[in-house]
């Protein structure tokens, strides 16, 4: 009968799968288990400021002892000073609320798109991308422009008439928020919006008459079909979200506490290398359970449309 | 000897007849426009209780349009729809007594059969237990009881689409809207499909009002038949009258295949009127009556199946009786259709004619360039104005 030829690979068949490997393995894998042999060894005064360094001019003798010199001391440190695990906590909740607020405000956008006449669609798309062609760091100092004590903000809302004294919103957390949320909006409206403009109309006219009003279709039938997209958006705005320096140090304030923060000035004040790089690799563990997580969902889902 | 009918009669059901019988549903100088175009032209009609009515026509001529209004998806741009008595006008769709089974089924992809199923009932806020049954009876009824947990994706394309009818007749509407509910299935599944549609409208008595372009699909499941062209009504008829007794060349085109013959009116009596074809060379003549006078021009409409062939003159009875020259033979297997020159004028007319392969062998058979002749009886066409 119709056997399925098996696909004989030529060279260069192997050499595209390859690519994607290649790439991991370079700029992933390698580096990480330079960082994670980073964080197994001591602080100490040299170029580079840790030991051991690992030479095979010495030979594979000398190589062994070394070896037997790293430890997970640093992890054991982490655990021992509060300001670690606070950061890490105090990271994955600014990130949460973040992204709660950025689904918050992204799904109405998302659904407004999708409901949208079909030739204004390409101009939303492209509305919602625009910020892109700015770079990143430009946008955030704006921010701080807008929202600093004499900034637009406060003279808009002081000329309304609508307070009295200047609003105190830089340097607090509630500016770390405003930076996330606007930052990250076009992560989460993006794959909403995809979800969502595949929904079928029928499905909503045939609850229509069934007898369920149109706010109630929403929750039944809306809501649950766009589930998927709302998870692949959270993730994209939340993973990014726990590891940010940029905008808690621009906008946030002294006291507030993020991992990005505590790496960099474990990294670049205290030029403790090994305590830093044992707290990058946390913050990857730490990442790469929602990655798991949200793996298994896309997963779910290509199942579901085969 | 027996009185005459057209066509089977499906049985003793027939409101339309009676003309104070009140309608059920009724479309009262129904008028729909998108922007400049109009779907639905100042179209009045009457749709009677367990009638299985059909909407027939090609594609843009508004009887999608029409039974979304009925819906309640589309608002009517003037005139009045109504349903049992009650006028549809402002009532929103969730809150009309129809349900309709969607052409792309709108199955929740989410819910499993029996979800899909019971999700009209629920927001009827029926209780579990009378839910539940509902539930199983339409599972019954539509022999899905083994995929009630399944969802819809798991399912064929024919199960998909028993689930759909269960689901809008749940909540037992007033009114069943069918929006061309075979359309996706395949030609067997299709055919046994209209039969089990059938028998479920008996059994349930329920209005059935179904949109199709398929004409096979209309005669088969409907007691009733409305044409549709460009938003206007063209007939509404029985199947049989429909295809037998057409009021224009359109529906006579539209339903199955059909000779044309373009044709002057060159006497009238009580016994009939006789044609003249345009064509020249040979004369009509029919027990049927006119409003055309005498030289106007008419189209005489003949089904293939009632022109008989054959080589020499042997139907002797038969009124007409017309001399042709074999142009082409489409053998279908049952029945094979033969295309024949006749007319004397340059401007000749190809007249098809059934030929019904009764017998595996054949002497002398009928064949490309014969000289034949091509004969039907008084009664076997109708003449049409339009």
């Amino acid at each position: 009968m119709d056997e399925p030829v098996p696909v004989r690979r030529t060279l260069g068949g192997w050499a595209l799968i390859a690519v994607p490997y290649v790439w991991l393995l370079i700029f992933f894998l390698a580096p990480f288990l330079i960082v994670f042999k980073i964080s197994l060894s001591q602080i100490a005064v040299a170029i580079p400021p840790y030991i051991p360094t690992f030479d095979l001019a010495s030979g594979w003798q000398a190589f062994f002892e070394k070896l037997g010199e790293l430890s997970f001391e640093n992890y054991l440190w982490l655990t021992q000073d509060d300001l670690y695990w606070k950061s890490y906590i105090s990271s994955v909740i600014i990130a949460g609320i973040s992204t709660l607020l950025t689904l918050v405000i992204g799904y109405p956008i998302a659904y407004g798109m999708a409901r949208s006449p079909q030739s204004l669609r390409p101009t939303l798309l492209m509305l919602v991308i625009l910020p892109f062609w700015t770079s990143f760091l430009i946008r955030v100092y704006a921010w701080i422009g807008i929202l600093k004590n004499e900034g637009l903000l406060n003279q808009l809302l002081l000329t309304l008439g609508i307070i009295d004294e200047p609003l105190v919103i830089l340097n607090t957390n509630m500016a770390v928020y405003i930076g996330i949320v606007y930052s990250y909006l076009p992560f989460l409206v993006l794959p909403l919006y995809a979800s969502l403009e595949r929904l079928d109309g029928s499905l909503l006219e045939a609850a229509e008459d069934l007898g369920c009003p149109p706010w109630l279709a929403f929750w039944k039938i809306t809501l649950p079909l766009s589930l998927p997209g709302v998870i692949a958006g959270c993730f994209l705005v939340f993973i990014p979200a726990v590891g940010e320096f940029v905008i808690p140090d621009l906008l946030g304030g002294s006291d507030t506490l993020m991992i990005g923060k505590t790496l960099w000035t474990e990294f670049f004040n205290n030029r403790d290398w090994p305590v830093s790089s044992a707290v990058a690799v946390i913050l990857l563990m730490i990442l790469v359970i929602p990655i798991i997580l949200f793996q298994n969902q896309q997963q779910k889902i290509a199942e579901k449309e085969a | 000897m027996a009185k005459k009918s057209i066509g089977p009669v499906r049985r003793e059901f027939t409101p339309w007849e009676t003309p104070d019988h009140p309608p059920f549903i009724e479309f009262r100088n129904v008028t729909k426009m998108f922007g400049d175009f109009t779907a639905v032209d100042n179209l009045s009609l009457k749709i009677y209780e367990r009638e299985f009515f059909a909407l027939l026509g090609g594609s843009g001529c508004g009887k999608t349009t029409l039974m979304r209004m009925l819906a309640g998806f589309e608002a009517p741009t003037a005139g009045q729809i109504f349903l049992d008595g009650q006028d549809l006008a402002g009532i929103p769709a969730f809150r009309r007594p129809s349900n309709m089974m969607f052409q792309s089924y709108a199955l929740f992809p989410h819910m499993s059969v029996e979800k899909n199923i019971a999700f009209g009932l629920k927001q009827d806020k029926l209780d579990a237990a009378e839910i539940r049954d509902r539930v199983a009876e339409m599972l019954r009824l539509t022999k899905l009881e083994q995929f009630a947990k399944r969802k819809p994706h798991q399912l064929s394309g024919g199960q998909r689409q028993r689930v759909a009818l269960a689901r809008s007749l749940a909540k037992r509407p007033k009114v069943l809207l069918l929006d061309e509910p075979l359309g996706a299935l395949d030609r067997k599944l299709r055919e046994e499909t209209q039969f089990e549609l059938m028998n479920i409208q008996e059994e349930l008595k329920t209005t059935f009002l179904i949109v199709t372009h398929d004409q096979e699909e209309a005669m088969t499941v409907a007691d009733r038949i409305a044409v549709m062209d460009k938003g206007k009504l063209v007939q509404v008829a029985t199947p049989a009258e429909i295809y037998e007794a057409p009021n224009s060349r359109f529906v006579a085109d539209f339903i199955g295949d059909v000779n044309l013959i373009e044709a002057k009116v060159s006497r009238k009596s009580g016994e009939g009127t006789l044609l003249e074809s345009v064509c020249e060379g040979f004369a009509i003549e029919t027990n049927q009556e006119t409003d055309a006078g005498i030289g106007d021009r008419v189209w005489y409409a003949i089904r293939p199946e009632k022109v008989r062939i054959a080589h020499g003159r042997r139907d002797q009875d038969a009124a007409n009786q017309i001399d042709g020259l074999v142009w082409d033979i489409a053998y279908l297997g049952d029945v094979s259709i033969i295309h024949s020159k006749v007319g004397e004028s340059e401007k000749d007319t190809i007249l098809r004619a059934t030929f019904a392969n009764v017998s595996r062998m054949v002497d002398n058979p009928i064949t490309w360039d014969d000289e034949v002749v091509l004969s039907f009886d008084r009664d076997a066409g109708v003449i049409l104005r339009g």
